[in-house]
């Protein structure tokens, strides 16, 4: 399922004295399977492009298309476009509700109409993907740890199903090992499931480490889109944005500037270990 | 949607009315309220009008601002003027239907009703308008300060409508942001019987619950933090200090209280004067 966006402009409070312009003229293509980081400094309309995605706001002007239909084109099919496209938003352990874990994962299958078989097959494997232990699926969602509940609230968009999965900085404030834990996940959903994800995300090393391409929000518009190799060579650009480089590229810019031969387009830890141990090798030959 | 309600609405413009005093500001609405109680001739309310609106005037909040507050009590001035019209007793029977009938002096005292009630959220707002929550329950607060001998919590009462206006934004920021999560859930707010309307409005009201009682404790530890204790020996950053304007202003009150006092009068004297 490929997702099209034309010429998409939207405006806040349209027509009074708070007007303003979140999205000006985007238009994107995102591919089936692709694993997308969107960045961009506070208030370039990342949250305000995601949002469109699956039809909560609608746009002032411009379209979605979803293989190619108009996602706002039917009303009574937009249910069924949330539940094609799962969006977590920022902080998504604030919207659990219910009595227990597993009653909160399948609020949306519910919502979904879906059989009581499927249901509960779709919540097990969503809580199983976000590695919520079967001990702790009828506690109350408010004992469990920040990390913990930032995982089950993230299994209550993937029991749905989507095909696409869009999550909005899932890792802000949480711990290390947290963040660990939801990225491999992620990744793990992306490869085994092969569904097409959409990090928001403002951790360069995090977007770096995962995504095929990137795209660059900039005041409401797209300044850029490529692989993290193609994005982050342009540091200037970035930090002119507001944005920055993984802190790895920054060390090997220095390095090349003391002399020694190495790459400069070195973005992910792993790639600077493999290059760092080379170079030791060849320095003590 | 929801970010249109708006409650207490300040309208930042810089003027005379804005300028003035919180305290001052607040006697003359309280003086404008009893007044206009006792206002009892078409002249009298044409003199309030002539007055209110050369106020509305000098604080440069356009006068649709002014009248949104109508709309919202709209149903009750309907209310009140069918009640009046129809359920007065008098002389000057014009039209009669079993229990209704319509008179002379319904028609003129559901007229007079309706002005009252219109006059008195206008007047009200221009207050809320022309007047931040901040300075406006710092007022308050200095108006209240007679009644602490008697146990009454001046500053407490104070501080709580500070906190409670100041996150009402906050916490309709946090409904709409929950709604969207629930819908993107496939939560449906609009459709369904009455039961179900009423049940889909937990997913809502649960976290905002919690989010509203995690927001209090975390304030109130910020305050402790802060070693707040309530109005002991507490001095301000901005001290209200009436300035020459502040005087003018109050001494219009004055006249204008004596004004509608003499056209009472003169409205019971004088036999032309409805």
């Amino acid at each position: 399922m490929s997702i099209k966006i034309n010429q998409l402009t939207y405006i806040y409070n349209q027509g009074t004295a708070f007007e303003k312009k979140a999205l000006d003229d985007v238009s994107l293509e995102i591919k089936k399977g692709e694993f997308v980081g969107l960045i961009g400094h506070t208030g370039s309309g990342k949250s305000t492009l995601i949002q469109h995605l699956n039809g909560i706001i609608s746009p002032t002007k411009g379209e979605i298309l979803l293989d190619g239909e108009n996602i706002h084109k039917d009303k009574a099919k937009l249910k069924e476009v949330r539940r094609r496209i799962g969006l977590a938003f920022q902080y998504p352990e604030y919207q659990l509700f219910e009595m227990t874990v597993y009653k909160d994962v399948a609020f949306g299958p519910t919502n979904m109409m879906q059989s009581k078989d499927e249901i509960h097959k779709n919540v097990v494997a969503a809580l199983e993907t976000v590695g919520i232990a079967h001990d702790l699926y009828e506690k109350s969602p408010f004992e469990l740890s920040g990390g913990q509940k930032r995982r089950v609230a993230i299994a209550g968009v993937l029991a749905m199903n989507p095909e696409v999965l869009i999550l909005d900085e899932p890792t802000a404030g949480l711990d290390p090992k947290g963040r660990d834990e939801i990225l491999q996940a992620i990744k793990r959903l992306h490869q085994e499931r092969g569904i097409t994800v959409i990090l928001v995300s403002h951790s360069m090393e995090d977007v770096a480490k995962l995504v095929d391409r990137i795209i660059v929000m900039h005041e409401g518009k797209v300044a850029t889109t490529g692989t993290p190799k193609e994005v982050f060579c342009h540091v200037k650009e970035l930090e002119a944005m507001g944005l920055a480089a993984p802190q790895v590229s920054y060390v090997f810019a220095a390095l090349k500037e003391k002399g020694f031969d190495v790459p400069i387009d070195v973005f992910t830890i792993e790639e600077a270990k493999n290059v760092l141990l080379n170079l030791v090798k060849q320095v003590s030959v | 949607m929801i970010r249109d309600i708006t409650i207490g609405q300040f309208y930042p413009v810089d003027s005379l009315i804005h300028r003035l005093d919180a305290r001052v500001k607040l006697t003359i609405t309280f003086i404008f309220i009893i007044t206009l109680f006792m206002v009892n001739s078409f002249v009298g309310y044409f003199f309030v009008i002539a007055a209110l609106g050369a106020t509305i005037k000098t604080s440069k909040v356009p006068l649709k601002f002014m009248l949104k507050g109508i709309k919202s009590i709209m149903i009750i001035i309907l209310f009140t003027a069918f009640i009046n019209l129809f359920m007065t007793r008098g002389e000057q029977v014009i039209w009669q239907w079993g229990v209704l009938s319509l008179t002379l002096e319904g028609i003129i005292l559901a007229t007079k009703m309706c002005i009252r009630l219109v006059l008195l959220i206008v007047g009200s707002s221009i207050l809320t308008l022309t007047t931040t929550p901040i300075q406006l329950t710092d007022g308050i607060e200095y108006m209240l300060r007679p009644f602490k001998k008697v146990g009454v919590p001046a500053h407490e009462i104070a501080m709580m409508m500070t906190i409670a206006l100041r996150f009402i934004p906050t916490l309709l920021d946090e409904t709409d942001k929950i709604m969207k999560a629930q819908q993107a859930r496939g939560a449906d707010f609009d459709t369904g019987s009455l039961m179900q309307k009423a049940k889909s409005l937990i997913p809502i009201l649960v976290p905002l619950f919690i989010s509203a009682f995690r927001r209090a404790e975390e304030l109130a530890m910020a305050m402790e933090a802060r070693c707040y204790h309530g109005d002991e020996n507490r001095t301000r950053m901005n001290r209200m200090r009436m300035q020459k304007r502040d005087y003018h202003a109050l001494a219009m009150g004055v006249v204008y209280i004596l004004i509608i006092f003499g056209l009472r009068y003169a409205a019971r004297v004088l036999p032309f004067m409805i």
